[in-house]
C-alpha cells in the first residue's frame, strides 16, 4: 500500500504529514526543533527513511539535523560551513563589495543515488556538499569564483542559492538559481559554471538582457525530460528546452506572471502549477482569491484551479519552496502559505483540502511517496 | 567546577536539563569553559561563537555575578565565583522578537 510523508518547514518548528495513498485522514507529528525556523526539510530518493533538516536560528545559527526513521528521530549534524579559500566579495545593496559571510542554508537536495550525499544551498550564495552523511561539508567553489561573482547582489530577502536541480540521466550536470544572480548549470559536477540567463528580460536592472542579476524564484523539471526547465521568475514565467540554453516566456494569461512556486505535474511533462502572487510590494494572491494555475501546454496556457481553496478575503503568500508533487497514480499537488495552511490535491490540481490550517508561516513543502 | 546555564532552545539541543557543571583545565575564561562546553557537547558547536573566528554571536550574551560579561576579552579570568563554582556563568539569548 503506497502512502505520503510531506515534510513542512516553517518559522517556527518542523512537521511530517503522513497519509495513506488515499491523501483523506492525516496524521501531523511536530513540531520538531520548536522554536526555531526550518528552512528546508527533504528526503533521500535512495533512502526514503533518512531526512535532511536546515535548522536556523537568529540567535544561535545554523544547524543541520539528520532523521535515519522517517522524521521520528533526529540527531544534530554537522554545522560548519566554511568557504573555500579567500571567499572574496559580492555586490552590496548600496554597490559596494561586501565580503562573503555565511548565514543560512536555504535549500538541502540529498543525491538521487546516495543517501550519505547531500547538497546545501546558502546564503551568502554558494554551494555545499557532504558526503557523509552531513557530517562534514566541502564547498563546491567553482560556482563562487565564477568570473560574474564579485557582481552578484542581492535580492530583498538576502543573496540566496534556494534551487539545485539535478539532471537524473547526467551525473554530471546540476542547475542551481540565486536571488538575485540568476540561473547557474555545471556539466561536470560542479567543478565549473556558466550562467544559463539567455532570454530573461528583468526591467529592475541595468541592462534588462544581462547575463547576471535577474531574480529567479524557482526552477522545476521533469525527471523524464530534465532539459527541459520551468522557472518562476520574479516577474515572468519561462521555460527552457535546451537546458538553459535559451529561454521562452510562457506567462499567457496569467492574472500576474509574479510569483515564487513552481512544479511539474510526476507523470505529464507538460502540465506544471505556478500560484500568481501580486507583487512588487503586496505579496498576496490577486483578489484575494487563493488559486493555483495549471497549464497542460506546458505554459502560456492556463486554468485558475479553484475548488477547496479560499476565494476571498485570502491574503497568504506562498514561498518559494513550498511546493511539492507526489508520483501517485494520481498526481497529488502540495502547497504550504504564510498564514500556515497546507493544502493538498490528490487529483492534480482539481480539488484542494487543508491537510492543516493554523501551523506557522510555512517556509517550505516537500513530499516523498512512500510505498 | 564551572556552573553553565544555557538558553532553553541550547539545552534541548543538547539534551540537558538544569545547569551544566564542567571541569576545565587551566584558568577559567570564556575561551576555556566555552571550549570545555563544546568539548562535552560538540552539538554546540557554532551556537554560541562562530566556528572560524570564535566571535560570540551577535544575539548571545554571556553574564556571571550580576555583570554583562559579553564584551570581555575571551581570555580574560571570569570572576572568582564563577571560577570557584559559587556563581554560573549565563549563555543568555538576548531579548529580540519574532
Amino acid at each position: 500500500m503506497s502512502s505520503v510523508r510531506v515534510l513542512v518547514g516553517t518559522k517556527k518548528g518542523a512537521f511530517v504529514l503522513s497519509s495513506d495513498g488515499k491523501r483523506k485522514q492525516w496524521d501531523i507529528s511536530g513540531p520538531h526543533f520548536g522554536g526555531w525556523e526550518i528552512y528546508h526539510v527533504k528526503g533521500s530518493p535512495a533512502d526514503p527513511s533518512r531526512l535532511y533538516a536546515s535548522q536556523t536560528s537568529g540567535w544561535f545559527g545554523q544547524l543541520i539535523q539528520r532523521s535515519n526513521d522517517g522524521g521520528q528521530t533526529w540527531e544534530p549534524a554537522g554545522n560548519q560551513f566554511v568557504y573555500d579559500g579567500a571567499p572574496g566579495t559580492h555586490q552590496w545593496y548600496d554597490g559596494t563589495p561586501h565580503p562573503w559571510e555565511f548565514k543560512r542554508v536555504w535549500h538541502l537536495e540529498p543525491s538521487l543515488t546516495d543517501p550519505d550525499t547531500v547538497y546545501a544551498g546558502v546564503e551568502d550564495a554558494g554551494l555545499f556538499r557532504s558526503t557523509d552523511g552531513a557530517k562534514t561539508w566541502q564547498e563546491l567553489p567553482g560556482l563562487r569564483r565564477h568570473e560574474s561573482g564579485p557582481g552578484w547582489h542581492p535580492g530583498a530577502g538576502g543573496m540566496c542559492l534556494h534551487t539545485i536541480v539535478q539532471d537524473p540521466g547526467n551525473p554530471g550536470r546540476m542547475y542551481i538559481a540565486i536571488s538575485a544572480a540568476g540561473a547557474f548549470r555545471t556539466d561536470d559536477a560542479g567543478q565549473t559554471w556558466r550562467p544559463i540567463n539567455r532570454g530573461l528580460r528583468s526591467q529592475y536592472i541595468p541592462d534588462p538582457t544581462a547575463e547576471v542579476g535577474h531574480c529567479v524564484h524557482r526552477i522545476a523539471s521533469h525527471p523524464l525530460r530534465p532539459s527541459v526547465l520551468f522557472m518562476q521568475k520574479h516577474w515572468d514565467v519561462m521555460r527552457t528546452d535546451d537546458a538553459g540554453d535559451s529561454w521562452q516566456e510562457v506567462s499567457g494569461n496569467l492574472p500576474t506572471d509574479f510569483g515564487f512556486v513552481i512544479d511539474v505535474h510526476a507523470h505529464e511533462p507538460e502540465t506544471i502549477y505556478v500560484v500568481p502572487i501580486r507583487s512588487d510590494s503586496e505579496h498576496f494572491p490577486p483578489d484575494g482569491k487563493l488559486r493555483v494555475y495549471r497549464s497542460r501546454t506546458g505554459g502560456n496556457e492556463w486554468a485558475a484551479l479553484t475548488k477547496g481553496l479560499p476565494q476571498s478575503d485570502c491574503y497568504v503568500n506562498v514561498l518559494r519552496d513550498a511546493m511539492a508533487v507526489d508520483s501517485l497514480d494520481s498526481c497529488g499537488i502540495y502547497f504550504g502559505t504564510t498564514g500556515g495552511q497546507v493544502y493538498a490535491s490528490a487529483d492534480a490540481g482539481d480539488n484542494w483540502a487543508p491537510i492543516v490550517r493554523d501551523l506557522p508561516a510555512v517556509l517550505s513543502v516537500e513530499v516523498q511517496t512512500l510505498q | 567546577m564551572i556552573r553553565v546555564v544555557l538558553p532553553a532552545h541550547l539545552r534541548t539541543l543538547a539534551h540537558v536539563a538544569g545547569e551544566v557543571q564542567l571541569e576545565v583545565e587551566g584558568p577559567a575564561t570564556q575561551r576555556s569553559v566555552l571550549d570545555a562546553l563544546e568539548a562535552r557537547y560538540p552539538m554546540l558547536g557554532g551556537t554560541i561563537r562562530d566556528h572560524v573566528t570564535g566571535q560570540r554571536r551577535p544575539f548571545v550574551r554571556f553574564f556571571a555575578c550580576e555583570q554583562d560579561l559579553s564584551h570581555e576579552p575571551p581570555d580574560a579570568p571570569l570572576p572568582g565565583p564563577v571560577a570557584t563554582g559559587a556563581e554560573p556563568f549565563l549563555v543568555v539569548g538576548a531579548v529580540a522578537g519574532g
